[in-house]
């Protein structure tokens, strides 16, 4: 405890970050070995991960970087597919499912960055509205494109083709990704604890990232451009940098999701799904990386949470939503949280200022 | 005589029709304090956003450290050894004050994104030395002590302060400052133009500011030039620049007779 009071507050912060995300994990292992936690609430651990892996992934943008991006889901898109198709590819080559999952992670998280590095070259270019409308444009556009793409594996070799299915596969081939259709009997390889290795790698990329020169640029080019140019940060650069890395975590949670399921389409990965996400970037607090993580995993559970309410499900989750947001941005709210906030930091000025 | 840090030649800049600078010249040598004034909308800071290519000069010349300036942008020219303060205060509010100094680092600064990521020994390194660096130089105007607090809940005079701390972080040759005292109280400002001094003693650059405080301006300037309309109106030395009739018209008020 005395070692966590001597830090500072940012990395005090991390470290409560990542103990929580490390207890929840243990916590749930256990119950579910313990068969404690219904099939229902199994089945959404895996997505909760990938959400939150989102969560994360959208506030590096948002919060860190401080532009708005509608069309995350894009991301998730490429990732998702790349990284199922992937691992379909390998279901015969590697027959151990962590190792294939594995794989088909790192190729949906390049194949993410890579599609995320083309659209931040011109997207970066613009600020605030604008580039928030144009990544909605983006957003929208990979989601036709995958929705169009045809793609099978013939003794050994890919085939693709793009709006009509032409692969003339032989009797052996086997077909993979069937345009609108998407991709069928996904072997399901997904795992809790994959999805928990996933957030733990994307909080210390983070963490480490923003507590370095890059993140301090980053952050610098957001509260002032003017400022950071005129002292040689080259914002262009280090704004594509976290735009990359923002895509390829979107890529990864896409891998992860993908995998999860017995099919996947491409129509999922659609607007609603981007602001989905934002939502729990702001209702968790833009650049508070916690905040995401509990946001993200609680609005996941709350519709199914809230299925007592059958027909009224989605208006009582909107209700929550409503009351929660106008709870935490309420100006006395705000002052009890700073209050204390404040007499903690005084008591702790109080027994370092004894220490000396 | 010593080295010229900057040089200008004919420097000027056409807004839709309206010449905001014009024939600006101006030689400003190595320890050296120069002095920019005039009335408001003469043209000062418009002067400064043309060294450091905020705004692309529509005609003229710039050479610092004898190169000419003309190619480079204003991220380079921060390398090149221009830094600058803003009139109207830019600092990056959400990060510490120390962070604002260590980002002026930056360019100084050699580990990769894949080294900060995996925490390697040359991150700790440097990032331990730019730390150490950023407390010293927030020494000169004793704010060591405010290090890890957000730069935008400093008070006005030390938001002030910090903004030059962070021009010196980049190491510069010439350092720009637009209005240092505005807002500062006379005792303030007393302190303010003893440090001016001593941060020109201790790093051996050039300084040019605008100030509207005579009184500092002629405390610590060795040269000062006179700007009213985007013309310069004077130059020479602050005990000609005070005698000098054009300066007192344009910038004093008209001097009344009794």
């Amino acid at each position: 405890m005395n070692r966590l009071k001597g830090m500072n507050r940012t990395t005090r912060k991390n470290y409560i970050t990542y103990l929580v995300v490390i207890a929840a994990y243990v916590i749930l292992e256990v119950l579910m070995r313990g068969g404690g936690l219904k099939a229902a609430t199994k089945g959404m651990l895996v997505p909760i991960c990938a959400y939150i892996v989102m969560a994360l992934s959208l506030n590096l943008t948002v919060g860190i970087m401080g532009e708005l991006s509608l069309g995350h889901a894009g991301f998730m898109s490429v990732g998702a597919f790349c990284g199922t198709a992937t691992t379909m590819c390998l279901v015969n080559a590697i027959p151990s499912g962590g190792l294939r999952l594995c794989l088909g992670i790192i190729v949906g998280t390049i194949a993410a960055a890579l599609v995320g590095f083309l659209i931040g070259i011109p997207v970066l270019r613009l600020r605030g509205d604008y580039l928030a409308i144009v990544t909605l444009a983006f957003g929208e556009i990979i989601k036709s494109i995958v929705g169009n793409v045809y793609m099978g594996v013939d003794g050994g070799r890919l085939k693709f083709s793009m709006f009509t299915n032409e692969l003339n596969l032989s009797p052996n081939g086997r077909i993979i990704i069937e345009g609108a259709m998407g991709i069928r009997s996904i072997p399901r390889i997904a795992t809790f604890t994959a999805g928990f290795i996933l957030i733990m790698i994307s909080l210390i990329v983070i963490f480490h990232m923003v507590g370095s020169r890059a993140g301090r640029a980053i952050m610098a080019i957001r509260d002032n451009y003017i400022a950071a140019e005129s002292i040689g940060i080259p914002a262009f650069k280090y704004k594509i940098t976290a735009f990359t890395i923002s895509a390829a975590m979107a890529g990864a949670a896409g891998a992860l999701f993908g995998n999860n399921y017995s099919s996947l389409i491409a129509s999922k990965f659609n607007i609603d799904t981007s602001i989905l996400v934002l939502v729990f970037v702001v209702l968790g607090g833009q650049g508070n990386m916690l905040g995401s993580i509990i946001a993200a995993a609680a609005l996941t559970i709350l519709p199914e949470a809230l299925r007592g309410f059958a027909d009224y499900r989605m208006l009582m989750y909107a209700i929550i939503l409503i009351a929660v947001m106008l709870v935490s941005n309420n100006a006395k709210v705000k002052d009890i949280l700073k209050n204390l906030a404040e007499k903690r930091a005084a008591k702790a000025m109080k027994g370092g200022a004894a220490h000396e | 005589m010593s080295n010229v840090v900057l040089k200008c030649k004919d420097l000027g800049i056409v807004f839709g029709g309206l010449a905001a600078v014009n024939d600006f010249d101006i030689e400003v040598h190595e320890k050296e304090i120069a002095g920019l004034i005039g009335p408001n909308g003469a043209g000062k800071t418009t002067v400064f956003n043309l060294l450091t290519k905020v705004y692309e000069p529509t005609s003229g010349e710039i050479f610092l450290n004898g190169e000419s300036t003309a190619k480079k942008t204003t991220v380079q020219l921060s390398k090149a050894g221009i830094a600058r303060t803003f009139q109207n205060i830019r600092l990056f509010n959400r990060l510490t004050v120390a962070e604002n100094v260590m980002t002026a680092m930056n360019q100084s600064m050699r580990y990769s994104l894949f080294e900060a990521v995996l925490r390697l020994p040359r991150y700790w390194k440097e990032e331990k030395e730019a730390r150490a660096k950023a407390l010293e130089l927030l020494s000169i105007f004793d704010m060591q002590g405010m290090a890890d607090v957000s730069a935008g809940s400093l008070p006005y005079g030390a938001q002030r302060r910090l903004e030059i701390v962070r021009a010196l972080a980049t190491e510069p040759s010439l350092l720009l400052l637009d209005e240092p005292a505005a807002g500062m109280n006379p005792a303030e400002t007393a302190e303010l133009m003893e440090n001016i001094g001593r941060i020109r003693d201790r790093f051996g650059i050039a300084i040019l500011l605008i100030e509207h405080d005579m009184s500092l301006v002629m405390g610590i300037c060795d040269q000062i030039t006179g700007l009213n309309f985007g013309q310069v109106i004077a130059r020479g030395t602050p005990e000609q620049i005070q005698s000098n009739p054009v300066v007192i018209e344009a910038y004093l008020g008209k001097h009344k007779e009794g």
